[in-house]
């Protein structure tokens, strides 16, 4: 419990940090395990308070539990709660059949970017962690996006101590990443520590399957598991060396590698 | 499947350093794969694509998670990764050793708890094995172990890894840096890493996981006194709270705070929190917390809480060892903006008094620039007072960073208070507001009913050029708003408070602005917008705006320069008025400044938006 509460008073630190320096600052919620700790993270750091939107991109292909869980703790937690959607993308029938890189970029990349630049975010908190897959682990906690929104990973700036980046040029924008540090087991503990409510396709129903992260339907599969509550989840990630996104088919190939570089999330 | 560790009870930040080549990622994939910590089938499915294209197997390439690096054959960035061994999380933070990255092996050891330096046997002490080990020491990573690499190159031989050991004690030796082991190892065939070699029966110390094992996590920093540098404050509900991360010591609900530089004082109420039963009462160092307080002081991100036993250095110049990563390099009287903690104030570097060269911690004198990748000694100094501590006793608020342009440029530690010419009214005022009676109206009490903070508007310049014409002027505008302002004249203290000083004694700046210094004080305190000019102090009135800021700190002072012809206003001089006066436009003017300053801000106390001048 210790080293979580460590992870905790870092990650409240870094958010308190980004409503300090940033005006225009929003958080993405995608309704997964990570975003969701990340916005309990934000209720701790601000007392009780979200003061900034939470953005979803939804690309209309998500899970439908997925929207329902959103919209009911948007009320209970009293969010403010911004939806974008890459309109223009989905009238010309973009989906996962005419490629998985250029589906994800069009309704995801594009529509963040989109949703971005209309609301003129300066920064934007996200639940990145480094431990999900190899270039997430590259990140720094403040990490600063060019004009067009891309990430330029070779030359980073220097983050030193507790201090982070937070100016940069008009027209860029900073990407700020609390939950660097956690690992997916983390998550599940502290998930289980603060009693956070989370969407029960994590869990098995009895058909010895579950999934282990959430995208879109039709690129995410579950995995076999059998498990059934947040300690088993546990308990089995404790003995698993398969990945994390495995079910995730972007990951395949050099695929995140070439979408994170755009400015994927 | 692999079965790996269970439990991690906790986590440990490690950072591999050393010179490019000597083993750095080979050793990293080591660990992992004898610790069982790779994911199914990685290793295997590195191992064919190696074949499939004719490479030899290297571990290092299980980390290479982008496409230019397996081109360029050298690791990056920083990349953190985990492993786990004996109910601990490793993770480490791969930092190259390329000349290019040392940005990025700087980033990587700042947020390290332990570091292993590694040194290629064949290859010896090279120039970034020096360097290395020189900046473990000054980012304060004092957990660390010297590990002797490809010793199957060498023969397994003794004498070899007993010169490396010989010779790197000496120069780590000469900054009083120790570390815990010296671990002869081959990273490529697994000698000393899990195992113990059977190559080297002539060392018996520790492995490399052993070594790891047997780091210790955090030094006992809730030991040591006090130290809360203030984050923000929040209003959201009904609540005000300070928030900040504990960086030493402990603090309990009842105690009673000193906020330097403002030596603004009062008792912590509560302790808040978010979803935690029953509420905590206490706090100690590595928590991020919010206090509430039992006094409505005005306090702001930057101070540092502290017990008044232990109060932490404060001055305008202090002396550092800094490190340089700009893009350009760092130039003398340049300005930058300054990081200490939580604080950020423009600063200017006053001297360079030596380049350290890491090779050989030989000292060149003489320097106006420091380099990208240099190591600098040199004095710093602020704009207005900042508190901090010298690095040797507390690290968090020991230690700096430089911002230049968008950038953090450079990072430091420091050494040495500097003291500048206000020390002793600092000091005075100190003992002053420690003493100070008060009443049960409080500052803030006294801003609702009035609807604005209390200020002084210093009007400084040469003769003739309208000071208190201006002074009069604003004076009656703020009345006639409805303001509570006061011209504060210098002649009136003259016959009564100055009244036992000769004349000689009248001449001496010194002691006059002391005496005007403390009556501005006083009228502060009442909530006044105090309106005054320089003019008892005739052409030494740069002196005496210092000393008068120093004495009614932490109150704003907004600083107006007249002149006749364009000239170089005092330095901090917020309104600069040059040329025939235009009166009305000028009381506008300074007007504008104390709304911006949020002096006279319409809703007081919602979110603090006041800058404090000092
Ligand atoms: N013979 C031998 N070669 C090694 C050993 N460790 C690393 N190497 C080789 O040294 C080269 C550089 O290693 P690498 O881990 O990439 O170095 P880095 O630049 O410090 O990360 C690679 O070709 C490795 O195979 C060792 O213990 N013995």
């Amino acid at each position: 419990m210790k080293h979580l509460r460590q992870l905790e008073d870092q990650s409240v630190y870094i958010l308190r940090e980004a409503y300090k320096h940033f005006n225009n600052l929003a958080m993405l919620w995608s309704m997964g395990k990570d975003s969701t700790v990340l916005l309990w993270l934000a209720r701790k750091a601000f007392f009780g308070h979200v003061p900034f939107p939470l953005l979803h991109v939804d690309t209309s292909y998500k899970i439908p539990a997925m929207i329902e869980y959103r919209d009911r703790l948007a009320r209970e937690w009293r969010l403010n709660l911004v939806v974008g959607q890459n309109k223009e993308a989905l009238a010309a029938g973009m989906n996962h059949t005419m490629g998985r890189v250029v589906c994800c970029t069009a309704l995801k990349t594009n529509g963040l970017k989109q949703l971005l630049e209309h609301k003129g975010y300066t920064g934007v908190i996200l639940g990145v962690r480094a431990d999900e897959e190899g270039t997430r682990a590259k990140e720094r906690y403040f990490s600063p996006r060019d004009k067009h929104g891309d990430w330029d990973f070779r030359d980073q700036p220097p983050e030193l101590w507790d201090q982070y980046k937070t100016t940069f040029p008009p027209g860029t924008h900073i990407r700020i990443h609390p939950l660097l540090d956690w690992t997916e087991i983390n998550i599940w503990e502290y998930i289980k520590l603060e009693n956070i409510p989370f969407i029960d396709l994590y869990l098995d129903k009895g058909e010895g399957i579950r999934y282990r992260s959430l995208g879109c339907a039709p690129c995410t599969t579950p995995i076999k598991s059998t498990a059934k509550t947040v300690d088993e989840i546990i308990e089995e990630l404790r003995h698993t060396t398969v990945a994390e996104r495995s079910g995730r088919a972007q990951d395949e190939g050099r695929g995140m590698e070439l979408l994170r570089k755009d400015g994927y999330m | 499947m692999t079965l790996i560790e269970t439990k991690p009870s906790e986590n440990l930040n490690i950072v591999i350093v050393g010179h490019v080549d000597h083993g750095k990622s080979t050793l990293l994939g080591r660990l992992y794969a004898d610790t069982d910590s790779l994911p199914d089938g990685k290793l295997e499915k590195v191992q064919a694509i190696c074949k499939q294209q004719g490479k030899d197997f290297e571990y290092a390439f299980l980390f290479d998670a982008f496409l230019e690096e397996q081109e360029q054959g050298i690791t990056i960035d920083t990349a953190r990764t985990f492993f786990m061994w004996k109910g601990r999380q490793y993770i480490i933070i791969d930092a190259p050793g390329h000349k290019e990255f040392l940005k990025n092996m700087i980033s990587g050891a700042a947020r390290a708890e332990a570091a292993l330096l590694l040194i290629d046997a064949l290859e010896g002490v090279k120039e970034q094995s020096k360097k290395h080990g020189y900046l473990l020491s000054l980012l304060g990573v004092r957990q660390f172990a010297v590990v002797v690499n490809k010793m199957d190159l060498v023969g397994y031989r003794q004498d070899v890894f007993e010169g490396i050991e010989k010779e790197y004690r000496e120069f780590l030796g000469q900054f009083k840096a120790v570390p815990s082991q010296f671990i002869p190892v081959s990273a490529k065939l697994g000698d000393n890493i899990a195992n113990r070699s059977k190559q080297m029966p002539w060392y018996t110390g520790a492995t490399v996981l052993e070594t790891l094992g047997g780091f210790q996590k955090e030094a006992a920093r809730s030991e040591q006194p006090l130290r809360m540098p203030v984050q923000d404050v929040y209003k959201f509900d009904a609540r005000r709270i300070i928030t900040g991360r504990i960086a030493a010591g402990r603090l309990k609900v009842g105690d009673h705070l000193v906020f330097s530089p403002s030596n603004k004082r009062a008792n912590i109420r509560t302790v808040e929190a978010f979803n935690i039963e029953p509420q905590p009462a206490e706090g100690q160092a590595g928590q991020s917390i919010g206090v509430t307080l039992d006094d409505q002081i005005f306090v702001e991100r930057g101070e540092i809480a502290s017990h008044q036993e232990h109060l932490p250095s404060v001055s305008t110049a202090f002396r550092a060892n800094l490190f340089w990563l700009g893009k350009r390099p760092l130039e003398k009287e340049r300005k930058y903006l300054l990081r200490v903690a939580t604080k950020e104030v423009d600063c200017e570097v006053a001297s360079i008094h030596r380049i350290i060269d890491t090779m050989d911690l030989a000292q060149q004198q003489g320097s106006n620039t420091v380099n990208k990748n240099q190591v600098a000694e040199l004095t710093l100094r602020t704009k207005t007072p900042v508190a901090f501590d010298l690095s040797a006793s507390f690290e968090a608020t020991g230690r700096f960073v430089l911002v230049d342009e968008y950038d953090i440029a450079g990072g430091g530690i420091i050494t040495e208070l500097v003291h500048d010419d206000q020390e002793f009214l600092r000091e005075e005022a100190r003992r002053r507001d420690f003493a100070w009676v008060k009443g049960e109206v409080t500052v803030e009490d006294r801003a609702q009913q009035y609807g604005h903070r209390a200020a002084v508007v210093l009007i400084t310049g040469g003769r003739h050029t309208g000071k208190s014409f201006l002074a009069r002027k604003l004076e009656g505008r703020l009345v006639a708003d409805g303001r509570h302002a006061y011209l504060l004249d210098g002649e009136n203290l003259r016959r009564g408070l100055d009244a036992d000083l000769n004349e000689e004694e009248r001449g001496q700046t010194t002691e006059m602005a002391r005496r005007y210094g403390e009556v501005a004080r006083l009228l502060t305190d009442t909530g006044l917008i105090v309106v005054s000019t320089t003019n008892p102090f005739g052409l030494a009135y740069q002196e005496a705006a210092q000393a008068i800021r120093t004495l009614v700190h932490p109150a704003p002072v907004i600083a107006v320069h007249m002149s006749k012809t364009e000239e170089e206003p005092p330095p901090n001089t917020d309104v600069v008025l040059s040329g025939p006066t235009d009166f009305d436009g000028a009381t506008a003017r300074i007007i504008d400044e104390l709304k911006r300053r949020g002096v006279l801000a319409q809703a007081i106390g919602a979110k603090p938006v006041f800058q404090y001048s000092i």
